[in-house]
């Protein structure tokens, strides 16, 4: 339990920090900017308000010092500098330390988090210097416009559904709500559908929950104090809805009350919707007589808020549950239409057509919840690239586009460090420093551009410098000198440029920190290609480098080529396939039982997966060869007979079979039967082992 | 009548300080001095709120809050924790013991009260 809600605090702030980055980022770039200073200022404070609370203590006294700065800067007492921006952001960076670091303090460095908190003092006690000298009228003026702000009210809807055991902690729930009465003025509304029968009945529980209604100038942090005992246990949700409630509306809360009475006695849905209702009646009324311009103003204001309430959180095993349950059906429902065809019974076949078809705009929607737009890991790139150009004295500016572009999840969270080793490369590598940009005749700011496009099933993840580009000798040059090819092997452009991919290449003059040690971009390829993509370079020297991922939208389904093999079948991943070809007895026979065929005069290896799966019955007459392409090399699979096109669930091995290589899961077939789903890059690789062991 | 509330502490001075700020704001108020006195005091009265420190001798205030959690009488009564800043994984113990809420030491004592008033009136 405890766990739980640390490991929920812990993701919290985790979103809260990279919202901190992010905003700091953008703050850089508009100084003045009172919203997103705010904005700045609610993610301090709430770090800081839960971190004690999950006990993270020195968090919280950390965070302190920096709050009370932003506080003075949200005041507009104090002015952003970029001095107190690269403190904050170290003081983030700490903060994501301490973060992973509970309990034992080892990894912190105590120096660093003492000089952040150092530097902030000095900057409130500077501001505090100057704050003295202030005429008492400036004073005054501030204070009064200060109480002035602090009467705006703000209407909220809270939601308490107090945990079971409430009454077990000794509190009194109605105490709660006396508290927040006195802060305003309220309209309630007590629910009791959660009542189980008499007999069921367990009075020591708590099953009564209530939706409240609040007038109130004070804050959402205010309020939230006022449950704060209960917080761990209790379902809480809090709900500014001010832009719901017309403009100098005096709501009269005995006939509000009086309505909510009537008619929301049994879910929150109601007590939501009455109030929606009946404010927006009282806003019709009123615009009514106002002119038309401003009424669309506030329908669009309206909107926005209805938009950010309108989404919910959920846990990714949930979805990942969902996604399996719809694989499930996928399956049964393709048996059904099987079934039905097979007992040609026309009603049952039309039914089982609408099955189908939502079935299939089922699956369509729950994959798409597991989409998200790349524009989060885009954003997290600024500050990498901010830090590493000031690391290696040189000025690179990253433009993105594309960010809306969505893939699935899991995508997105395993392309984050790929992403960073391309960029890390490209700024080290590509982007040349000034004065040498400048003696080129570039401008001196060097240019990194992140692009994401959709294109039928895949994404294509470009990332674009302008820097020096790639130097075909040089590659050549170290290839042959780490022995990845001979001098005598030919290459074309594309072929060279993917050598900068093989394990061990580097061909950076000096191993900087940044990059160098030759290990980046052979994890980028395999990273990319475990995700079922793969990786293409192109570039011109001088001008500079593209490098450009291609990406599955999705996991969860594969576009397969389903074979068969005597009576199992297997699916082997399409996107990787160029053709298939008939392999006769004869064709064995010339090649005097290599394992190569002759297509269009180009010899190509091929694996037969009879020998593989140690197949022993007699393989027929003619087979089938599909070619596919490996690392950018040609390589056959011998099956028995090729099936097609075939669209799948991928499902996991479960956890006996997950680590069988070659295999990388399996999927239900429209019958009930298995089929596996081959790994074919892995299986290229042992036989390789294999070969050259010989 | 005034409301009673049972103080557990082995320190004296946090002891006194809690029962004189309980007192002025008008509370009925009984020491003890550990888990094991409180146990002892606790049937002589009725009580409308514990706030026990967690660090005791004999026994804490965790072993506490579970023992009074299952005596009928308490069951549903108020306990208040005395935690400090650093004690904040107690502050999760506690709960799921059964205490109510807690007051962070050190603490004024207008504080207390607020905190009193939030959880009995």
């Amino acid at each position: 339990m405890i766990d739980s809600l640390q490991q929920a605090f812990i993701e919290e702030t985790k979103e809260l920090l990279a919202e901190l980055e992010i905003t700091l980022l953008a703050v850089e770039d508009a100084p003045t900017d009172s919203e997103l200073i705010a904005k700045l200022f609610r993610a301090l404070h709430t770090i800081k308000g839960s971190s004690s609370m999950f006990g993270f203590d020195d968090i919280a006294l950390f965070t302190h010092d920096i709050e009370t700065a932003y506080d003075l800067i949200r005041n507009g007492k104090l002015g952003v500098t970029k001095h107190i921006i690269d403190l904050t952001l170290l003081a983030r960076d700490e903060i994501s330390n301490m973060l992973v670091n509970t309990g034992s303090h080892t990894n912190i460095n105590e120096e660093n988090t003492k000089k952040i908190i150092e530097s902030f003092r000095e900057i409130v006690s500077g501001y505090n210097k100057t704050e003295k000298k202030q005429t008492k009228d400036a004073v005054e003026l501030q204070s009064s416009s200060n109480n002035k702000s602090s009467e705006k009210h703000h209407h909220f809807h809270i939601r308490f559904i107090p945990g079971k055991d409430l009454f077990l902690t000794g509190t009194n729930p109605l105490m709660l709500i006396d508290e927040l009465r006195e802060m305003g003025s309220m309209v309630l509304s007590a629910h009791f559908d959660k009542t189980p029968d008499f007999i069921m009945l367990n009075p020591e529980e708590c099953y009564c929950y209530w939706n409240i209604f609040l007038k109130t100038t004070k804050t959402l942090d205010d309020l939230q104090d006022v449950f704060i005992f209960v917080a761990d246990n209790s379902e809480l949700t809090f709900e500014n809805i001010s832009n719901e409630i017309p403009k100098d509306f005096e709501i009269d809360f005995t006939k509000l009350q009086n309505i909510i009475s009537q008619n929301a006695q049994n879910n929150t849905n109601d007590f939501r919707s009455i109030l929606k209702e009946y404010f927006s009646v009282q806003k019709q009324e009123m615009q009514s007589e106002i002119n038309a311009p401003k009424k669309q103003a506030q329908a669009s204001n309206g909107h926005s808020e209805a938009d950010s309430v309108s989404s919910i959180r959920v846990s990714s095993e949930k979805l990942d549950e969902l996604v399996n349950l719809v694989g499930e059906l996928v399956t049964i429902q393709a048996t059904l239409s099987q079934v039905a065809i097979s007992n040609n019974n026309n009603d049952m076949i039309s039914i089982s057509e609408e099955v189908e078809r939502i079935t299939w705009s089922l699956r369509d929607s729950a994959l798409n919840i597991r989409m998200l737009p790349i524009g989060s890991t885009f954003s997290k790139f600024k500050r990498l690239v901010r830090d590493l150009s000031n690391e290696l004295g040189k000025e690179v500016e990253l433009s993105t586009d594309g960010a809306a572009t969505e893939l699935d999840k899991t995508v997105i969270e395993k392309l984050n460090d790929p992403l960073i080793h391309i960029i890390r490369n490209s700024i080290d590598h590509g982007v040349e420093a000034p004065e040498e940009r400048i003696r080129v005749g570039k401008s001196s700011m060097g240019k990194v551009h992140l692009s994401a496009s959709q294109s039928g099933g895949n994404v294509l993840i470009k990332i674009i410098d302008d820097g020096a580009g790639l130097n075909k000798e040089a590659i050549r040059e170290k290839a042959i000198k780490s022995g990845i090819i001979s001098e005598t092997t030919e290459m074309n452009d594309t072929e060279l440029y993917s050598l900068i991919f093989a394990p061990g290449f580097s061909t950076a003059k000096k191993v900087t920190s940044v990059s160098g040690r030759g290990v980046g971009m052979d994890v980028v390829r395999r990273a990319i290609e475990g995700l079922r993509g793969s990786v293409q370079v192109s570039s011109e020297l001088g001008k500079g480098t593209v490098i450009t991922l291609k990406l599955p939208l999705t996991l969860a389904i594969i576009d397969g080529l389903l074979v068969k093999i005597e009576s199992d079948h297997y699916v082997l991943p399409l996107s990787s396939i160029e053709e298939c070809i008939e392999l006769s007895e004869e064709d064995i026979k010339k090649a005097h039982g290599r394992h190569i065929v002759n297509i269009r005069g180009k010899i190509i290896p091929y694996i037969s997966l009879r020998e593989i799966f140690s197949i022993k019955t007699n393989r027929p007459k003619i087979e089938q060869v599909v070619i596919a392409k490996i690392n950018n090399h040609q390589v056959g699979f011998v099956v028995d007979q090729v099936f097609g096109q075939h669209q799948t669930v991928l499902k996991s091995l479960g956890k006996y079979y997950k680590n069988v290589e070659g295999i990388s899961g399996a999927t239900i077939l429209g019958d009930g039967t298995v089929a596996l789903i081959l790994d074919i890059n892995k299986l290229t690789e042992n036989e390789e082992i294999i070969e050259n062991n010989f | 009548m005034p409301k009673t509330i049972m103080t557990v502490d082995d320190s004296a001075s946090v002891r006194q300080m809690v029962a004189y700020t309980l007192r002025e704001a008008g509370y009925d108020v009984v020491e003890a001095c550990d888990g094991v006195d409180a146990l002892a005091k606790i049937d002589s009265a009725t009580y409308n709120l514990v706030i026990t420190d967690l660090n005791m001798p004999r026994m804490d205030g965790i072993t506490l809050i579970k023992e009074l959690r299952i005596k009928p009488k308490i069951r549903f009564t108020p306990i208040l924790m005395l935690t400090t800043e650093s004690q904040s994984e107690k502050k999760m113990e506690g709960k799921s013991a059964g205490a109510t809420g807690w007051i962070v030491k050190p603490f004024k004592p207008e504080q207390l009260v607020t905190v009193v008033k939030k959880v009995i009136g």
